[in-house]
């Protein structure tokens, strides 16, 4: 159902007036963006993926694409509308932005006497402004501003790339079908955690302006207050973006019911399908699991303390002098599901899934978290085994 | 200040305490830093060797002393054998301390009993230290020991002389032993009858091997201990120790920031559980 005028902007968060742009702005957000000192990251197409990169003009954008989900499965194809926006998303969200990949925290010099220096080594990263993140993907840099930022002690990696970024939201209209943010409640539109918000309709963009930054920016752009229409064409997009997900999860707090099925037989029948390749934990925006080593290239008498990031589904990750805590599948597909939906509630009052779906896309195998989920914690699901 | 970065430290002393068990003496190279560091029984830090990586070690001297600590040490894997090579005037890294320790000011006016099972338990010695160099704070002592054979039991000497300290009671047991072993030759909970248990008014401190703690766990329960007044040591894979790498994960806790003391009503509900 369509609601009506007036509920939207609030229901959202827009703290200013729902403003409009032409399809041509895009550019010129952009050329304020880069004016104001900022590198842009943008959606692209690379390798018949879509991913975020540095981009200086609005022509390098997806434009009239579409992006083609289902478990195991991800493929682009021309869309039928001329939107640039018309695609979910790609394989990473915003997190090698702010959580790099692999980084260097620190380095060491030992000196004659075998005296060691630490030295810090700051993340170099410019201001940078992202256009085009989803809302499931502004929910996950949200997380990870609870697991970096709002905890004592910070990280300071992560605290200096975060306050180097600028956010601009883009709406969803065309969930895939590997998609399920609604359920999560975290999408398929933002309702907080940007700098600046659009929703691409048939004739520009809306704009929402939510941070100081973004009120900047928007004086360089062509901005002209919504119509009514425009207005209802959101609340419209929004419902029917919603209409669209056919994927949902069994409820949106499964702790009890997953600590409660600990010994379910479907955890051993996921993991007769599992590869334990840990790509579910790699392309997931919320997974903030990392290792440190030393870089092996002693040169001398100095060495580099570097971070990268990790997945439950490693031997090594389990690792206690001399044995494997979590030595099988079964093990560890539970680790995973039982942390990202189960114990995040009680670390961060919240699942850790935004809905996004990457993880069902992007298993060679094809599984599919909300439909493990319905197994385990669904109705009847208390069938019991052996512990894993 | 930057938690993942370590600072240089020395080591003042250096301890062979059996095979594979060595205690190092450190201090911050760094008066200054030497003069501001502060821990509790319990906490850890990480300790850094030179090019090959760090690893979580339960500092055990006692913490009103300012001007060093100790780590006690087995080797168990790249980093504590490399550690075990170093010497007296080497130099290596730390950061820390770490974690939450031993619940000592809810001990203070109770009895306070200790057990561990297992090859050098480093956390509960710290303990044990604490109390003993503030006898009048506590009530009786019990501090209970188990190894698989008598050969592990390390500070053999200590034992005894804890022994004879007032209202402290010692109890240990091998799972294989010769013939000049004064204790018992079994488990250390086939003793818990020896234990004079006022239930009501014990803190019961524990670490060593899950299975051994739990059991031992189930033996208080059914004397009428709360499960809030039983605290456990408990260890994970560490790399981080700040809460943000998530290895030392038990379910809802991170081992390294939450605990790694936890009561036993805390850790309850997986402890035992294969794969947690
Ligand atoms: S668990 Fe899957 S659907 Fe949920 S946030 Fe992670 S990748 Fe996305
Ligand atoms: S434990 Fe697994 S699911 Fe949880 S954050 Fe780490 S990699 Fe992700
Ligand atoms: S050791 Fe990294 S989260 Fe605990």
């Amino acid at each position: 159902m369509i609601r009506s005028r007036g509920s939207f902007g609030h229901e959202q968060g827009c703290m200013t007036q729902l403003q409009h742009m032409a399809r041509e702005g895009l550019q010129q957000l952009i050329d304020a963006l880069r004016d104001r000192g900022y590198r842009c990251i943008g959606p692209k197409v690379k390798d018949g993926a879509i991913v975020f990169d540095t981009v200086e003009s609005a022509e390098e954008f997806p434009r009239g694409i579409r992006d083609q989900q289902e478990p195991g499965r991800y493929a682009l194809t021309e869309s039928s509308e001329d939107k640039y926006f018309d695609w979910a998303n790609g394989p990473q969200a915003l997190r090698p932005l702010t959580f790099a990949p692999q980084e260097t925290l620190w380095k060491v010099q030992r000196d004659g006497g075998g005296k060691l220096t630490f030295r810090e080594v700051a993340p170099a990263m410019p201001p940078t402004a992202v256009i085009g993140a989803r809302a499931c993907d502004v929910a996950a840099l949200k997380i990870h501003d609870q697991v970096f930022l709002e905890r004592d002690p910070a990280d300071p990696y992560y605290a200096a790339r975060r306050k180097a970024l600028f956010v601009v939201a883009v709406n969803c209209s065309s969930p895939a079908s590997t998609c399920f943010c609604a359920s999560t409640g975290d999408g398929p539109h933002v309702s907080s955690g940007f700098d600046m918000a659009l929703t691409e309709l048939d004739d520009g963009f809306t704009v929402q302006l939510a941070s100081d930054a973004a009120q900047s920016i928007a004086a360089a752009l062509p901005l002209v207050d919504a119509t009514d229409e425009q207005h209802f064409a959101v609340g419209h997009q929004r419902s029917e973006a919603i209409r669209a997900q056919t994927r949902s999860v069994p409820g949106r707090n499964l702790r009890q019911a997953l600590f409660d099925n600990l010994h379910h037989g479907r955890w051993k029948d996921v993991a007769e399908r599992c590869l334990s390749c840990g790509n579910c934990t790699s392309v997931c925006p919320t997974c903030f699991c990392h290792r440190e080593e030393q870089d092996a290239r002693l040169e001398g008498d100095a060495a580099d303390h570097v971070r990268m990031w990790d997945s439950c589904f490693t031997r090594e990750h389990s690792y206690m002098h001399g044995f494997v805590l979590r030595e099988t599948t079964a093990q560890r597909y539970r680790q995973w599901l039982t942390h990202k939906f189960g114990s995040w509630h009680d670390q961060f009052g919240r699942s850790g899934c935004v809905g996004c779906g990457r993880c069902i896309a992007w298993c060679p195998v094809g599984i599919d978290v909300t439909e493990e989920l319905q197994h385990i914690c669904g109705e009847g699901s208390s069938e019991s085994i052996p512990s894993p | 200040m930057n938690p993942y970065l370590p600072h240089d430290a020395v080591i003042v002393d250096r301890v062979q305490e059996s095979t594979t068990i060595f205690t190092l003496r450190l201090a911050f190279s760094d008066p200054v830093q030497q003069k501001r560091y502060a821990f509790a029984p319990g906490q850890f830090n990480m300790v850094y060797l030179h090019g090959v990586g760090e690893v979580a070690i339960s500092i055990i001297s006692d913490p009103e002393r300012e001007s060093l600590y100790d780590h006690t040490i087995r080797v168990v894997g790249r980093v504590t054998r490399g550690l075990a090579q170093l010497k007296k005037g080497d130099h290596l890294g730390i950061r820390g301390p770490f974690g939450r320790g031993w619940p000592l000011l809810e001990g203070e006016g109770r009895d306070v009993m200790i057990v561990t099972g297992g090859l050098g338990c480093a956390p509960v010695v710290a303990v044990i230290n604490y109390i003993l160099h503030r006898r009048e704070r506590f009530g009786r002592l019990t501090i209970m020991q188990g190894v698989k054979h008598a050969e592990d039991l390390l500070w053999r000497s200590r034992y005894e002389a804890w022994a004879r300290m007032p209202n402290t009671q010692v109890i240990i047991a091998a799972d294989a032993a010769g013939k000049n072993w004064p204790w018992h030759v079994g488990r250390v909970t086939d003793l818990f009858d020896q234990v004079a248990l006022d239930p009501g008014n014990t803190v019961a401190m524990m670490c060593g091997p899950e299975g051994m703690m739990r059991a031992v766990v189930g033996n208080l329960l059914g004397r009428g201990m709360s499960a809030d007044d039983i605290y456990l040591s408990m260890e994970r894979n560490m790399q981080c120790a700040v809460g943000h790498c998530g290895h030392c994960q038990f379910g809802p806790h991170f081992i390294c920031k939450d605990g790694p003391v936890f009561s036993y009503r805390e850790v309850q509900p997986l402890l035992g559980e294969a794969g947690f």
